[in-house]
């Protein structure tokens, strides 16, 4: 995986609720949620951290996960994400991406 | 979007929170419930550290409401700082103030969805309820300029005694700038207890109009339909989300269940949202009563279609008991009376009392001064 670097839209509204992360995209009212393993891709785009060390450092330890596994899935929710404008991909770092405190809540 | 009330409502999350940032407006319309005069009004500190709260307890829809919330000069300050923290902003406005660049900046701080108030598409008769001259002009001006913008933008329409024929050009209007429509035939006592307002009402022949009209509701025969007989879910169901998903802060921190539920549960300069929420004796209560408790509504056969109002209920006077404006509507819309309306008419056609008009008692011989 040539690396990516992920970051959240700052036209969306997101929450985390019981685990899992809801959000509202800013543009057309579409409604989201995110399982635990998305939830916890979506808390780690901050723009800065490249997308192999997610799925290596929080996706693959945290949930038990191989590798290959890990990265085909982390892609497809990447793909789909950032096809509905919520989560902007990149080659490079993305300076001044969107972060919350209270996503950490 | 359905299963995640149901979680928040299971977690005990408040979802959604109504939130007037300020009771000064630039309009005085002739129905409203609020005192405009400025007792106080949060900082802008203090606001910022309240958001913050909130987004720590879990609030994901914020609708910023006054008064007038342009009115502060720091509502866009608060408005970035609410999208910071990943709200899903709602904006409700008269929008007299919104000019081209106001609108921009909403788009750009990704604001959701605007409601400004509109009473007519007569100037004559909005500007008269506003009292505002010009009113209805730079409200549809402002309303070009957001819908220009790509903002979600509903007209609300509050009807009463002084519009009640102008639904109609009200809906076209918004028809023809493509923006949502809602009608509200609500009108509630002020928020000191003033009832005065309420002869702004809509008489019920009209409201049964409302109701019959499928420009407004749709599919008449299923709106207007008699309420099924209650099961057990219904029984053991809420009344609505005031206090179990959805809270109101007034402009002095004052935290109710509800905009139209004025029973003060504490106040966030004083103590923190979460305790407020998570341990005030009124937002238990509140929480603690099911359809099956109220004590005339669970006797009637509307109770579990009626739009009844907890809120409007405890301006009656008890928070368990019904709310005769929503009588009123489930009647005019069904033709079914409610329990409440066949209980009064009881106590009417009876008479006053089954004894004796003057009771004569001896008299006593009482010492006019005491020694």
């Amino acid at each position: 995986m040539s690396d990516k670097y992920i970051a959240k839209s700052s036209a969306i509204a997101s929450r985390l609720l019981g685990g899992e992360m809801m959000i509202m995209s800013a543009v057309d009212s579409t409604f989201f949620t995110l399982n635990p393993v998305a939830t916890v891709i979506w808390q780690a785009a901050d723009g800065r951290t490249p997308l192999s060390e997610i799925v290596a450092c929080q996706v693959c330890t945290e949930f038990e996960v191989d590798p290959e596994t890990a990265r085909r899935d982390v892609e497809r929710f990447v793909e789909e994400l950032s096809g509905h404008g919520i989560l902007l991909v990149s080659e490079h770092s993305i300076p001044d991406s969107a972060t919350s405190p209270s996503e950490a809540a | 979007m359905q299963e995640m009330s149901q979680r928040a409502l299971d977690l005990g999350v408040p979802m959604s929170v109504h939130f007037d940032i300020t009771y000064r407006c630039n309009e005085r319309c002739v129905h409203c419930y609020l005192d405009h005069d400025d007792h106080g009004e949060m900082t802008t500190g203090e606001i910022k550290r309240v958001l913050d709260e909130l987004a720590d307890a879990g609030t994901f829809f914020l609708t910023l409401s006054g008064g007038e919330v342009l009115m502060r000069r720091d509502f866009f300050e608060l408005l970035e700082y609410a999208r910071h923290l990943m709200f899903n902003v709602r904006i409700k406005t008269n929008a007299v103030m919104i000019g081209e660049v106001e609108a921009q900046r909403m788009v750009k701080l990704g604001v959701d969805q605007v409601q400004v108030s509109i009473y007519s598409h007569r100037p004559q008769v909005h500007d008269a309820i506003t009292k505002l001259p010009g009113s209805l002009r730079r409200s549809m001006e402002a309303i070009r300029f957001l819908t220009q913008q790509g903002l979600r933008v509903t007209i609300a329409n509050v009807l009463m005694t002084a519009n009640l024929r102008d639904h109609a050009g009200v809906q076209a209007l918004a028809r023809a700038l493509g923006v949502q429509y809602t009608l509200d035939p609500t009108i509630t006592p002020k928020m000191d207890g003033d009832t005065s307002i309420l002869n702004l009402r809509i008489p019920g022949s009209e409201l049964n109009g409302v109701f019959h009209n499928e420009n407004l509701v749709g599919n008449v025969e299923e709106f207007c339909a008699a309420p099924p007989v209650p099961d057990e879910d219904v029984m053991e169901g809420y009344p609505c989300s005031a206090g179990h998903t959805l809270a109101y802060i007034s402009p002095y921190g004052d935290v109710f269940p509800c905009v139209q539920f004025p029973l003060p549960s504490g106040n966030v300069r004083r103590q923190k949202f979460l305790d407020i929420w998570n341990h005030s004796s009124e937002l238990n209560d509140v929480r603690s009563i099911r359809a099956k408790d109220l004590p005339v509504c669970s006797t009637c056969s509307h109770v579990g279609t009626c739009t009844r109002c907890p809120g409007l209920a405890y301006m009656e006077g008890n928070m368990r008991g019904p709310s005769t404006a929503d009588c009123e509507k489930s009647f005019h819309r069904t033709g079914i009376r409610s329990a409440n309306m066949l209980r009064r008419e009881g106590q009417e056609d009876r008479p006053i009392s089954s004894g004796p008009l003057i009771h004569i008692q001896p008299m006593t011989a009482q010492p006019v001064v005491q020694q």
